[in-house]
């Protein structure tokens, strides 16, 4: 039962069409010179990707004049680290810390419990005006209201400088309600609904005690996917909320990281120093940010790609 | 996605095929009866999209009124006034600009951000080493997950006056540039970074049809003398065709589609030459400054009905050329 979702882990990019290349006779010169050239390429396209990311870190421990004066490149250069002390001393950072786990997790909660309870009414080929429902979710992936009338809505529900504003709207996503939909057609099998069925277990039951702890995947995919969603975006806090108190972290981010390249006035000698004070911070910031998302990358990225694939696996 | 388009499909297959039915009335209160329960598995999703969707489509009626903050939309004091908030767009002196901006900062994106996750996942699936091409998955990736706040902040940081970019320049002897306060650098920051971003996730889709080519027909092609470059053209690119030109689909009919989240954190009054597009004059119109709601809500229909339209044609052309069609 569980293994549908397995087979489309093991039927995942990388894995087949390679069993019958051992026994090729021998490389032609051709395609030794493609496949160094792929090989350059994608390690081109490896740098590009990791060196930023690379160079953010040791910025952040080194010392901001060094930074700005350009002697960082490969390594950390007069190693120090007042830039996490100064985050550390930050009370905004950690408010905003504080709030974006509340918003994130109190959103992924409610946004994966409707999105999944829908997806299984949606996969079964018994749901009442089944068409009408599909046609209701369809459209709104192609048209919506816009800004304005969406930013009314939240005001005219009293939900502006509320949490509600960033927690609710937002919590089915078309596009994960119809992932979660196809994982429930294809790997769950009516077999196991029949026999629960003849057991006796009522729908809810059904769903609570059978079909949710086969459906473990697909609701590990949901909760990364909203739970990211949530935890990388500024929009709605910025436009919604205005105590400060209640800002998430990517608002206090975009304060910090935005604010000083656009400031104007002073003399040009304040600036600099200003600019340099935060600059440091700013390395540091983006690290404090992203560490969680980055810590539980590497475990759970294979979700994540998983998610791409059974909504656009042909079968 | 296909999955997704094909099972919308079949539904409405089914559903006119349930209409022939002489008894679909009988057979749908039958059904009704022991099936009412799914509905109730339903209504959180249906009650959030129809608040936070269907009721701000219902107040796009705004964009036809003379609208303060405030104001109802269908009271006895509502001011309708047509399509003047359109007529004022089509005659402010930033139409063309806006329409402009947005459509390339749309189509040179389009024109990198297309075919790259193609390549890459061609040169992927073509490795031999399975191991380093799942470990260049991992890291191609992890860039889609970083937040745009940090994305945006990480190009201050790198193109920033006394950024990275700018000591390099120093170093070789250039002259500092400050790219975000260049109009022209605005479009190859934001294109460049987006693509930095994303190849790697977009290359997910192609790589997973990839995964469905029959090995044999590589054996084949080898024994047939082919090269590994042949056997991509002619073996490994026909098996994602249906794939990309769904994607190109979509792509077109987002042409005029660019989001304002990422563009307003770089929007600085240095670059607002290039950078303001459409969605970012409906955000600033509409909520900020004095709030011109009816306007900027006749802006914002104005650019997602051409979204429409162009996915519409796009749809069409392809249907005709090809047997692939997103509806």
């Amino acid at each position: 039962m569980e293994n549908v979702f397995q087979e489309n882990q093991t039927a995942q990019p990388v894995e087949k069409a390679q069993k019958p290349k051992k026994r090729r006779v021998k490389e032609s010169k051709g395609d030794r010179v493609y496949y160094i050239v792929t090989y350059i390429l994608l390690g081109l396209l490896a740098a590009i990707v990791i060196y930023p990311l690379y160079f953010i870190v040791i910025a952040s421990f080194s010392s901001t004049d060094a930074v700005l004066a350009g002697k960082v490149f490969l390594y950390p250069v007069d190693i120090d680290f007042t830039g996490y002390v100064k985050v550390f001393r930050r009370a905004d950072i950690w408010i905003g810390y504080a709030n974006t786990i509340w918003y994130t997790v109190a959103y992924t909660a409610l946004s994966v419990v409707f999105t999944l309870t829908a997806a299984w009414a949606l996969s079964r080929k018994t749901l009442p005006l089944r068409k009408f429902w599909m046609f209701f979710f369809t459209l709104t992936m192609f048209f919506g209201g816009g800004l304005i009338p969406f930013y009314n809505v939240v005001s005219s529900l009293n939900m502006v400088n509320t949490p509600w504003a960033i927690i609710l709207p937002g919590t089915v996503s078309a596009w994960n309600l119809f992932m979660a939909k196809t994982f429930f057609q294809t790997g769950v099998s009516d077999s196991i609904i029949e026999a629960a069925e003849i057991d006796g277990a009522n729908r809810f039951r059904l769903f609570v005690s059978v079909i949710l702890p086969i459906s473990m995947p697909i609701v590990a995919v949901l909760t990364l996917y909203y739970a990211i969603g949530q935890w990388n975006s500024y929009f709605n806090a910025m436009i919604f909320l205005q105590d400060e108190k209640m800002f998430p972290l990517q608002l206090v981010l975009k304060e910090i990281l935005t604010a000083s390249e656009t400031t104007t006035g002073g003399s040009g000698e304040t600036i600099l120093e200003q600019f340099r004070l935060a600059n440091q911070l700013k390395y540091v910031s983006v690290i404090i940010s992203s560490l969680p998302v980055f810590l539980l990358y590497p475990f759970v990225q294979k979700y994540f790609a998983q998610g791409v694939l059974v909504g656009s696996l042909k079968d | 996605m296909e999955k997704i388009v094909q099972s919308v499909a079949e539904e409405t297959a089914a559903a006119t095929e349930r209409k022939k039915s002489k008894f679909a009335n009988g057979k749908f209160a039958r059904n009704f009866k022991s099936n009412w329960t799914y509905l109730l598995f339903l209504i959180p999703a249906v009650v959030v999209t129809f608040v936070f969707a269907y009721i701000p489509i219902y107040g796009i009626l705004i964009a036809f009124q003379d609208y303060m903050p405030g104001d109802s939309i269908m009271g006895a004091n509502t001011i309708w006034v047509g399509f003047d908030n359109f007529t004022r767009f089509f005659n402010d002196y930033m139409f063309w600009s806006l329409m402009g901006n947005t459509f390339l900062l749309c189509i040179l994106g389009f024109l990198i951000g297309f075919p790259l996750p193609i390549l890459v996942a061609l040169m992927l699936h073509s490795t031999k080493n399975k191991k380093l091409s799942k470990f260049l998955q991992t890291v191609f990736n992890g860039p889609h997950f970083i937040s745009l706040v940090v994305l945006v902040g990480m190009l201050y940081l790198f193109f920033g006056r006394y950024g990275l970019v700018n000591n390099i320049i120093d170093a070789v002897g250039g002259d500092r540039y400050s790219f975000f306060l260049e109009s022209k650098a605005f479009r190859p920051l934001y294109i460049l970074s987006s693509n930095w971003q994303d190849f790697g996730w977009s290359s997910i889709i192609y790589l997973a049809a990839l995964s469905g080519v029959d090995p044999a027909q590589h054996e084949a092609a080898t024994l047939d003398g082919a090269s590994r470059f042949q056997r991509i053209l002619h073996v490994d690119f026909p098996a994602i065709s249906s794939i990309v030109s769904i994607m190109l689909i979509m792509s077109i009919g987002g042409l005029m589609g660019v989001g304002y989240e990422k563009v307003l954190l770089m929007q600085t009054d240095g670059n607002i030459d290039t950078s303001e597009i459409i969605s970012t004059y409906v955000y600033k119109k509409g909520l900020t400054g004095l709030p011109d709601q009816g306007y900027a809500t006749a802006v914002g229909l104005f650019n997602s009905v051409i979204n429409l339209a162009l996915l519409f044609i796009a749809n069409t052309i392809s249907k005709r050329f090809s047997e692939n069609s997103l509806f």
